[in-house]
């Protein structure tokens, strides 16, 4: 490792690609015929491969979870905190797999990817994906490493929402599921929050109703608002005023429309940078995935029947200023495996950071997330630790 | 193990389903787990406890009690314990009510505020007692609803709860022959088995 990384840093880490062959059926009643996985994974896995852990990923999130593809990247994944020798989720223990997920736009297949019937890309012609979709397809991809049940799953948010969905499709696949700052459904709020962001993209005259791949231009200034706006309901009103208060950039008041307090400047400089590296197409999809999660609706809209088949131990954070995913989105989950006489913890969190906090060290979040890590790890068969 | 967990254990049924009301360090629950095959969870909302118990891989969830217990199921639980923590409840009455509701038994222990220690404390220095076992002072102390046996009982009585066990211990959980004779003159700690 060279030395300019942290000691627990898992180092240099390098993408590969899955290529699946077998028809994936869809939730919308499509399927994909064949489809391509952008993984990365971290640590070894044993040989009765039962040390396996699965990242899920929130909204605009990717595979590349930990480390660095270069020596010139400036950041790490976007779980670096979490992930590596020593952390909560310890690599010299646990063999970690990221993905991107189906629709992303970090090479997993998706909108980008050419459409084999048309020979152009897919655009707005992909399929919607939902959570259980993106479940199947990493079942998938447990088949593909050998992996029969998962030490557990992992998520925050959206990626969270994969986690209780896995709990409940393959109750016999998972030992462990922990769900950071989620929700069991979405709310109208959360729903309408959605639906801005997508209008600020589809009526960006450069949307070209998704086909923007064609003529070279990408709907900049829609994926900006979105952005923008969901930059907004990641941060709580305190970390915001604790960050930018009414700070002006000059110093003074310029009487004009152009950016004078931090704050703008803040929010134009995120949705400026996300608005070239994330495709708008993508954004749409995963908006709609977290709108349609609802695994209670096959069970009578009753969660605590949603989860009665789970065989897993589950761990729920949550943090106290989010707002987007409240505590209380998260002791509904919490209630209803209570009820359903689960084994399950739950903990929350002080954090002034909003719904950013799952991605944020804080202390006593990294102390419950190692606890229970270390739980996850006595899970651990014990053949599988000997050959470890 | 502490003394007063001792003692309770021996009244947790082996395979039954538990629920403990400000659990501390997940002392009891862990030996619940191992010695009597138990399920069950803790309720506690000091930081380093829930951290304490989920390195212990005993179930806690945060929460706390004075919010109430509304989102659990009527006789959902074999036995719900409260350990030393009625006399810091903001209504005690209506978390005993609550746990009666959702345990079939319930444990409950706390501190006798009509020990001859705290009469004679007020008594004699016309201050609140304090104590190495209650070391608080009367603004600083978490303990705001302090009661005695009798209190206690009486609750029972208005309430219509069955007491099917109680014990009374000093300070060190021994029950000596005089704490039997006078207990809520003697006997500073009691643990009552309650139903409804």
């Amino acid at each position: 490792m060279p030395q300019s990384f942290p000691q627990d840093s898992v180092g240099i880490v390098t993408p590969q690609t899955i290529c699946f062959d077998q028809p994936l059926p869809l939730a919308c009643g499509r399927q994909l015929d064949n489809y391509e996985l952008v993984i990365e994974t971290y640590g070894t896995l044993n040989a009765d491969a039962s040390n396996a852990i699965l990242v899920c990923h929130a909204l605009s999130g990717n595979h590349h979870l930990a480390g660095y593809h270069s020596e010139a990247e400036s950041k790490p994944g976007w779980w670096d905190s979490a992930i590596g020798p020593g952390k909560p989720i310890d690599t010299n223990i646990f063999f970690v797999i990221g993905l991107n997920n189906l629709g992303g736009c970090h090479g997993s297949t998706g909108p980008q990817s050419i459409n084999p019937e048309t020979g152009k890309p897919f655009g707005p012609d992909f399929p919607i994906m939902t959570v259980p979709d993106w479940v199947e397809s990493q079942a998938r991809l447990a088949d593909h490493f050998g992996i029969q049940q998962w030490a557990a799953v992992v998520g925050g948010s959206l990626g969270g929402m994969q986690a209780l969905q896995w709990a409940i499709n393959y109750p016999q696949r998972i030992r462990h599921c922990l769900i950071i700052a989620a929700a069991p459904k979405l709310s109208a709020q959360n729903i309408a929050f959605n639906e801005v962001a997508r209008q600020a993209i589809t009526r960006d005259p450069d949307f070209n109703n998704g086909h923007f791949y064609e003529n070279g231009n990408v709907p900049k200034t829609g994926l900006m608002l979105a952005r923008m706006l969901g930059h907004i309901t990641y941060l709580s009103d305190d970390g915001m005023r604790e960050k930018f208060g009414r700070e002006l950039k000059e110093g003074k008041i310029s009487y004009d429309f152009n950016p004078q307090f931090e704050v703008e400047s803040y929010l134009r400089y995120q949705g400026e940078r996300f608005s070239t590296a994330f495709d708008a197409n993508t954004y749409l999809l995963m908006t709609k995935a977290l709108d349609y999660f609802d695994p209670a609706a096959d069970y009578g809209h009753n969660l605590a029947d949603a989860v009665r088949n789970t065989r897993c131990k589950f761990m729920v954070i949550s943090f106290t200023s989010d707002w987007r995913f409240s505590p209380e989105r998260s002791r509904e989950i919490v209630d209803a495996l209570v009820t359903a006489e689960k084994q399950v913890s739950y903990a929350e969190v002080d954090s002034d950071h909003g719904h950013d906090a799952f991605l944020i060290p804080n202390p006593r979040y990294m102390d419950i997330y190692s606890a229970y890590m270390k739980q996850v790890a006595n899970d651990i068969p014990v053949t599988g630790k000997e050959n470890n | 193990m502490r003394a007063d967990l001792d003692i309770i254990q021996e009244w947790i049924t082996p395979g039954s389903k538990v629920l403990d009301l400000g659990c501390g360090n997940g002392e009891l629950l862990a030996f619940l787990q191992q010695q009597k095959k138990i399920t069950g969870y803790g309720v506690e909302l000091d930081h380093d406890n829930i951290t304490a118990c989920i390195g212990k891989g005993v179930n806690v969830i945060e929460k706390n009690i004075d919010e109430g217990l509304a989102s659990i199921d009527d006789s959902s639980f074999d036995t719900v314990i409260m350990t030393q923590a009625l006399q810091v409840m903001y209504r005690p009455d209506q978390i005993v009510d609550e746990m009666l509701r959702i345990g079939k038994e319930c444990i409950v222990t706390f501190p006798n505020f009509g020990h001859w220690r705290a009469r004679g404390y007020l008594a004699f220095r016309g201050k609140m007692p304090v104590s190495k076992f209650l070391p608080y002072t009367w603004y600083n102390t978490p303990n705001i609803h302090f009661c005695t046996f009798k209190d206690f009982e009486q609750l029972c009585v208005e309430r219509n709860i069955h007491i099917l066990d109680r014990t009374v211990v000093d300070n060190e959980h021994k029950h000596h022959w005089s704490i039997r004779l006078w207990p809520n003159m003697l006997g500073e700690i009691a643990i009552y088995r309650i139903t409804r």
